[in-house]
């Protein structure tokens, strides 16, 4: 699904975020990015939402390399890319319904499934009702699942998310964890940036440790613990 | 096709909620707008009624024909009946000296000075009008010639060097009208581009998180674009109600002068062809200046 083929990234301002960084994630996995701040992480996420492209070396998602994809094919690749950012990135004057239809909008959706789309959104992020809400009325916890909601509503294959967790406490972090690994389970490839150690240790999935912008370690999924973690409350 | 429709349609209506929430902001640069297109077509408008009002001035082509001063009235009348038969003339009045006297009498105010006159002054005289297909410059020199050479006849006036001159004035005109044209519109172009810019500012997180999940340059810059027409439609209606105003309180003192003057000239407004053009006008400058801001604008923001 996503493939770093020793890719170099390097800013204008001459930092180099990323050095040869080879990493390979597989359809219908999910995988957790960990490191330091200034890793390397949110710019792996940028690169695959071709917010950034890469300096040196190939990086292909979903089959397709980023580098062939003309700056007027952009929108197009983005829309398979659901993301989700820690600031969450909503339009603070536009109520919920109009944040979470936005990719449909955009795509030429008819208004009428589109309601009936953003409703099933809103219902799998737990927040059916709130569409007449306006951004600044909901917690940040429920802003963060708004955002989860936008990035799933236009069922892409790949959904990337970076610190989603950043800003809540711990229960609330579980609870957005949840909803990550409930698309997971219907098939959407999931690549989390955190550093929130304590709480991916409990999910029991693949972590890459990212370190000066380049792969320092992995630690391979534990299907034992995850059923451990799935029974807690 | 109708769900494309129906988003155009939606974001015209909410680009004009938009500049509804502004109102201040939004009438502040439609009235820019509706002045700077108000000038051109206010000038067009006077051009206009000048060439109105100067096209009675046919009549500047008649000739006049002065008989000598011992021709008889049937003398003149002979010659008026020759005349008449000419291919190249359309009519041919005859003024009898009484007549000219009495009218220069109550036209002159020189009545009293008059009286003192034993006999008339004036002779009898010919007003030639030539027919409209002959009315070429050179034709009507070589009539005057055979006029002059009628039995009878004295003096052959032709006065048109001064409607010559007034076309020419006119024409300088009317190219002033279309530089200021040309001027203005370059003019509204600008407000309406820098407004639009102004307003892709104020909504660049919006237009990047809007190009963050997808949205296309054109799906960005269409909003702006209805902006543009509102812009443009607003600053039309507003040049419109100018000029209306600017014809309405000039209206009755024109018509005054012009009845002093023996006319029943009357102002005429833009009509129906040329408020549609100022309207499509506004519109179209509209469109341009912001897809012109719009595109260059929206290339610059994109998601960080």
């Amino acid at each position: 699904m996503i493939r770093f083929d020793h890719v170099w990234k390097r800013y204008p301002n001459g930092r180099e975020a990323l050095s040869d960084l080879t990493l390979e994630i597989d359809r219908g996995e999910m995988a957790f990015l960990t490191g330091h701040s200034g890793a390397g992480k949110s710019t792996m996420l940028k690169l695959i939402a071709l917010i950034e492209r890469p300096s040196r070396g190939t990086l292909v998602v979903n089959g397709q390399n980023t580098a062939t994809v003309p700056r007027g094919k952009i929108p197009a690749f983005r829309r398979q890319v659901g993301v989700v950012f820690q600031d969450h990135k909503l339009l603070m004057d536009r109520p919920v319904h109009d944040n979470v239809g936005l990719p449909l909008v955009i795509a030429g959706v008819p208004e009428k499934e589109i309601g009936k789309r953003v409703r099933a959104a809103l219902d799998q992020v737990g927040l059916l009702g709130r569409e007449r809400s306006r951004p600044l009325e909901l917690s940040t916890g429920e802003q963060q699942r708004v955002g989860i909601a936008r990035a799933i509503i236009g069922k892409p294959s790949l959904l990337i998310a970076d610190e989603p967790t950043g800003n809540l406490d711990p229960d609330l972090s579980l609870e957005v964890m949840n909803i990550f690994k409930r698309f997971n389970e219907v098939g959407v490839t999931v690549l989390i940036a955190s550093h929130d150690v304590g709480l991916i240790e409990r999910f029991g999935m693949r972590r890459v440790m990212l370190e000066g912008g380049r792969v320092a370690g992995s630690v391979d999924p534990m299907p034992d613990l995850l059923s451990i973690v799935t029974e807690r409350p | 096709m109708k769900s494309w429709l129906e988003r155009h349609f939606q974001t015209m209506v909410g680009s004009l909620g938009r500049l509804w929430t502004q109102p201040f902001a939004t009438l502040l640069t439609i009235l820019v707008i509706g002045i700077a297109l108000a000038l051109p077509a206010c000038l067009h408008v006077l051009v206009q009624n000048v060439r109105e009002a100067s096209g009675g001035w046919g009549n500047a082509l008649d000739i006049s024909v002065y008989m000598k001063p011992q021709a008889t009235l049937e003398q003149t009348r002979k010659a008026a009946k020759r005349v008449r038969q000419r291919r190249d003339v359309e009519s041919v009045t005859v003024v009898e000296a009484d007549d000219a006297l009495e009218e220069f009498r109550k036209g002159s105010g020189f009545g009293e000075a008059l009286d003192a006159l034993k006999d008339n002054p004036l002779p009898h005289a010919l007003v030639v009008r030539p027919a409209a297909e002959f009315r070429e410059p050179a034709q009507v020199v070589s009539l005057t010639t055979e006029l002059r050479a009628l039995e009878g006849v004295d003096i052959v006036q032709l006065d048109t060097a001064w409607v010559s001159r007034f076309n020419a004035i006119l024409d300088v005109v009317r190219r002033v009208v279309l530089l200021a044209v040309g001027l203005f519109a370059l003019g509204v172009l600008v407000i309406v581009g820098n407004t639009i810019r102004l307003d892709i500012e104020n909504r660049r997180d919006e237009i990047e998180v809007t190009k963050l999940v997808g949205g296309s340059d054109a799906f960005v810059r269409r909003p702006f674009l209805y902006n543009g027409v509102w812009y443009g439609l607003g600053g039309g209606l507003i040049a419109w109600l100018v000029v209306t105003i600017v014809i309405t309180v000039l209206g009755e003192p024109v018509q005054r002068i012009a009845g002093l003057y023996g006319s029943s000239f009357e102002l005429r407004g833009l009509g129906l062809e040329g408020s549609g053009a100022l309207l499509l006008g506004g519109i179209a400058l509209g469109w341009v200046g912001s897809f012109i801001a719009a595109t260059r604008e929206l290339r610059g923001i994109e998601p960080q």
